[in-house]
């Protein structure tokens, strides 16, 4: 049975043939007999006060079952909560009913759940409510928001503000005032809908007599549902199972807890019969949360060699109606302590107001918080070398952080980042664009008056979210640690049960290959099980780039404690002592002589009969593994990214795109090049093709795929990459995590290599999206002056 | 996306296309259900009953037929793609089959059932207003041709008359020396054309333009000829300058409609860029 370390090989994913064939199980595939369906009906209004709902026509109809409004929920159901209240921060959370009262504050927003036989009998019902309006003014821009007179959107929230954040360290003004070069550029990263494939939806079903309640939900953390849901609801923890095991994408909008499962749980509870709520995309569009909304204003202060010696941000996140779960973290400690970037920047101060509008809520999208931060410092470093009239490389080089600074703590001392080495990615990069005949290339396309544009990113990002210190001292409302148990069966079959819940990461790949290289068992030996929390003890769940590093690092630990029991049972079967054995491949042997030998089969039958243990040891072979790391991890990177923009349609066509990443240890390269490919297009699209967009009514008019833009395979050319490797010391892996990477790095690359390609018009800075409508328009009024 | 309740038919014969058409009056009939299906799930169309075309017979498949390509009504993209009686005649057909939608689409869609439909920014009928196509259409009173020119009347409106249903559409053969192209530039999100322009364009013995029809869809809310552009081109040599010079006319008159991705002020600048590209590719293909 000996099987070669499968720790860095590109095994096929194993989730694929069952998802490929459509043999996946997600929730809107749960089927239980009686089972009803329930549709919301959502608000049309940005902002009205709702003076009557008329039920009467719609519970007349056959197959309605039941209708809910707001006022039925009040004594059934708590407000959907938020759960990360940054301390320190002023906070005032606005009560989040999951079907509104009163007054409604958003395009979506809950009004009534209709609760029928079938979905069509449902959407008709749903139709045939008479909702009374009164409307009121609308605000949708953060910035108008805060205006003195804009329309309040809570009594208690003045000017729509509800909290502000501050970090900072170093000297800041000191920094401004030695500065050679000081300016100011507000920068803009406009709100995107995270789009996973599937989405959103439960099915809850209460069974009368146990008490109990079963809730399908497509979540990224079915113990974070639990735990709240029994806070909300009242149903003891005990009696609540939430389940969450294919899940089609989340991109962070399916870390929050959502009024529509709450809804159909206590439903569930009120009629004694399962209930199924699945959105349907356009519902998806303004009832599941969105992503970035910031706009930034950003003060820098450099000296002439190109060192960026202050920064200074003033950010404003467009938190939108109410304060979703996680959302108020995530413009705030993801986004301020990752401003400086690779860059030893000591003077850092950011400022941050999360401000509520009448548009859909934000929270957590790929990256969250970081892609805006590494956006501005990526920005900056290009800005700083246009203004100086430098290479951006050099000015970039000038400041990285040094490989013998780490661990290197950041300005505000919030973190401190794990290793690094960010001038030999971008070396290699530089290398693989051939960056001297690359400007060259650009100076004879200029010659002929083609946009030609080159642009970098060397970002980093924090990751591997954890430890649960660390969640505390944020305001997280939560740990971060993850709990991994690694059991045995006695046919020598091995069941890992996970507190990570994936949505597409390929962990059900990779987290195999780990067990196998720890215990020497195939992987195809091995089952992975998340997503059921009467079985997985704990976990808090996958978003962060945490799977691996914080998930991955407990069922290592775990395997290890059961490796050390194989090794006491393996040797006295042996009648050895367990100093006199090894372990190796999966089998017990005696250390020089490997005839002498028990295999892993027998071993771990012999911990199951429990005939012959030794002494003070215990039969079963089964470990769990609570594992709380000491830190973060820190991947990084260099991105290049050359484009050409079609003067007569403005269109920004990418030319090439060099990556080279370094995210420690990989467990299985191809797996994590997917990760690559599909974070850099997300990042790309967000540049050049996804714009969230609201009239000033607050009506969405991105609101189908028809007017939403996300990329297509044919959107981008085929990226080039490498990597770097320089472990990580905070996990027994040495990898840093790489879920978020692309999104982060590459439209920070993108949007420098288009404001190059605009530079010989004069432009330093042009906010996204870049779209051919707006390049257009950019360049054919600056012809036109 | 669930519709609202609806009748559903699926009858056998055009004969019997036209009598329940007749007899529902709210009824609409579906082909390959791609422009339809998604206005019924957003319930933005709501017809009463549904009449399918699928299983009718004689509306199927391209011929050859005196001197000209006729399509019928029910023809797929794919199926016209695939077509070698297509390929050789009439080659535009081809390329803009092959930039409608994706591959699901253009095995469902239908070229009958995109004309009926006029969406404004449907690409075939900007190239049947190219080729100068002919419509067969049949009603309560039988059989009647509609030249192409007369089809289009309005955004999703034809000259169709309730009770009529397209049966085929027909093209005659190129003259001799004629290059035709279609450009577009499509939607970034519905892949829908912004604006996509249709060229076809003959030139004399002399090697000056004799003849051209110039289409654009996409921009405005009915597939239209660019007159101003043809009249241009006509008589002239097809030098860059003078396609320029022609293209420049091509949104003169023109009504825009305009959207978050492109404004009217774009897409009349997209439909004079992508005019000029597509007389020159037309011209290219006239050279041999």
């Amino acid at each position: 049975m000996a099987v070669s370390s499968p720790f860095g090989s590109s095994i096929k994913r194993r989730e694929d043939p069952r998802l490929i064939t459509g043999a996946g199980h997600y929730t809107d595939d749960v089927r239980l007999p009686g089972m009803l369906t329930m549709s919301i009906l959502r608000s049309p209004h940005a902002h009205a006060r709702i003076t009557n709902i008329d039920t009467s026509t719609a519970k007349a109809m056959p197959g309605v079952v039941a209708i809910y409004t707001g006022a039925d929920l009040v004594d059934l159901v708590a407000p959907v909560p938020c759960a990360w209240q940054p301390k320190d921060s002023d906070i005032k959370v606005p009560e989040y009913r999951p079907l509104a009262v009163d007054t409604v504050r958003y395009v979506g927003d809950g009004v009534a759940a209709v609760v029928a036989e079938d979905m069509y009998t449902a959407r008709d019902a749903a139709a045939a409510i008479d909702v009374t309006y009164e409307t009121l003014p609308a605000v949708v821009k953060q910035l108008d928001a805060m205006e003195a007179g804009a329309p309040q959107l809570y009594e208690n929230v003045p000017n729509n503000v509800a909290f502000h954040f501050h970090l900072g360290g170093g000297d800041v003004d000191a920094a401004f005032q030695n500065a050679d070069l000081t300016f100011k550029q507000r920068i803009v990263n406009q709100r995107l809908i995270p789009n996973a494939m599937e989405t959103r939806g439960a099915v809850a079903s209460y069974q009368r007599g146990s008490n109990e309640l079963t809730l399908w939900s497509t979540t990224q953390n079915p113990h974070i549902v639990r735990f709240l849901m029994s806070l909300c609801t009242n149903i003891p923890e005990t009696n609540i199972r939430v389940l969450s095991q294919d899940v089609g994408g989340g991109f962070g909008s399916k870390i929050p807890m959502y009024a529509g499962e709450m809804i159909a749980s206590v439903v569930s509870k009120e009629l004694l019969r399962p209930i199924k709520w699945i959105e349907d995309r356009s519902e998806n569009y303004v009832a599941t949360t969105h992503g970035r909304d910031h706009v930034d204003d950003v003060e820098v202060a450099a000296m002439s060699d190109g060192r960026v010696v202050g920064l200074k941000v003033t950010a404003y996140a467009n938190m939108g109606a109410y304060l979703s779960t996680a959302a108020p973290g995530v413009p705030t400690w993801l986004f301020s302590v990752m401003l400086g970037g690779t860059y030893d920047i000591r003077n850092v101060s950011s400022d941050v107001y999360g401000v509520l509008t009448n548009t859909t809520p934000t929270d957590a999208y790929r990256g969250a918080g970081r892609p805006e931060a590494t956006y501005i410092i990526e920005r900056v470093m290009d800005l700083v070398a246009r203004k100086l009239n430098l290479d951006p490389l050099e000015v970039r080089r000038k400041n990285f952080i040094q490989p013998a600074d780490f661990p290197y703590s950041i300005a505000s001392g919030a973190i401190a980042y794990d290793s690094g080495d960010y001038e030999k990615t971008l070396n290699r990069a530089i290398e693989m664009v051939d960056y001297t005949a690359l400007r060259k290339e650009q100076e004879e396309a200029r010659a002929n008056g083609r946009f030609f544009g080159i642009g970098f990113s060397t970002y980093i990002e924090v990751c591997g979210l954890a430890p649960s210190a660390a969640a505390g001292a944020m305001g997280f409302g939560g740990g971060l640690y993850e709990s991994a148990v690694v059991r045995v069966h006695p046919t020598a079959k091995v069941t890992v049960l996970t507190g990570i819940n994936p949505q597409g990461q390929g962990e059900g790949t990779t987290f195999a290959q780990l067990v196998s290289d720890e215990l020497g068992v195939p992987v195809e030996d091995v089952e992975i099980v998340w997503g059921d929390t009467d079985r997985v003890p704990m976990g808090w769940g996958t978003y962060g780039s945490r799977s691996t590093a914080v998930g991955g690092s407990a069922l290592v630990y775990a395997a290890r404690n059961v490796r050390d029991k194989m090794m006491k049972i393996g040797a006295h079967l042996l009648e050895v002592s367990p100093e006199e054995v090894v372990f190796e491949n999966g089998n017990v042997h005696v250390k020089g002589a490997p005839d002498q030998v028990k295999s892993f089969a027998e071993v771990a039958l012999a911990a199951y009969t429990a005939w012959n243990m030794p002494e003070g040891v215990t039969p079963g072979l089964e470990e769990t593994y609570f594992f709380d790391p000491v830190s973060n991890t820190f991947p990084f990177g260099a991105h290049v990214c050359v484009v050409e923009i079609d003067k007569d349609s403005g269109k920004a066509d990418v030319r090439r795109y060099v990556a080279v990443d370094d995210v420690g240890n990989v467990i299985n390269p191809m797996i994590v090049d997917g990760q690559l490919h599909g974070g850099i297009a997300q990042g790309l699209a967000q540049a050049v093709l996804e714009t969230a967009v609201y009239d000033d009514n607050g009506q969405l008019l991105s609101g189908t795929m028809m007017d939403y833009a996300i990329p297509k395979a044919s959107s981008f050319p085929n990226y080039e990459l490498d990597r770097t490797v320089t472990p990580c010391p905070f996990n027994p892996m040495g990898l840093k995590g790489v879920g978020e990477a692309g999104t982060i790095a590459s439209t920070p690359a993108i949007m420098n290599a288009i404001i190059d390609a605009l530079s010989p018009l004069g432009v330093e800075h042009f906010d996204m999206p870049a779209s051919p409508q707006r390049l257009w328009q950019f360049v054919h009024e600056q012809k036109g002056n | 996306m669930y519709p609202s309740a609806f009748d559903y038919f699926r009858p056998s014969s055009v004969e019997e296309v036209v009598k329940l058409l007749q007899e529902n009056p709210e009824g609409k009939i579906i082909a390959g259900g791609h422009s339809l299906l998604p206005m019924m799930k957003l319930r933005l169309a709501a017809p009463a009953s549904l009449i399918d075309i699928g299983k009718v017979a004689g509306i199927d498949g391209v011929r050859s037929e005196n001197g000209g390509v006729v399509f019928g009504a029910r023809t797929t993209y794919d199926q016209i793609m695939k077509s070698d009686v297509v390929q050789q005649t009439l080659p535009i057909a081809v390329e803009a089959a092959g930039v409608v939608g994706d591959i699901q689409v253009r095995n469902r869609g239908t070229i009958g059932g995109s004309i009926a439909h006029a969406d404004p920014a449907a690409d075939f009928p900007a190239v049947l207003l190219a080729v100068d196509a002919k419509v067969n259409a049949t009603g309560p009173n039988g059989q009647r041709t509609i030249g192409i020119d007369d089809f289009f009347v309005d955004m999703f409106t034809t000259s169709l008359e309730p009770e009529e249903i397209v049966t085929e559409i027909s093209v005659a053969n190129p003259a001799a020396r004629t290059g035709m192209a279609y450009e577009k530039f499509a939607h970034p999100a519905s892949g829908y054309a912004i604006v996509g322009v249709a060229a076809s364009v003959t030139l004399g013995e002399d090697g000056n333009v004799s003849a051209a029809r110039i289409a654009v869809t996409g921009a405005g809310p009915i597939a239209v000829r660019a007159n101003g552009t043809e009249s241009a081109l006509i008589g002239q040599a097809p030098t860059a300058e003078n396609v320029k010079a022609a293209a420049q006319k091509a949104s003169d008159g023109m009504t825009f409609l305009g959207d978050i991705h492109a404004g009217e002020e774009y897409r009349a600048h997209l439909t004079r860029v992508f005019t000029e590209r597509a007389i020159n590719k037309a011209v290219e293909r006239a050279k041999g």
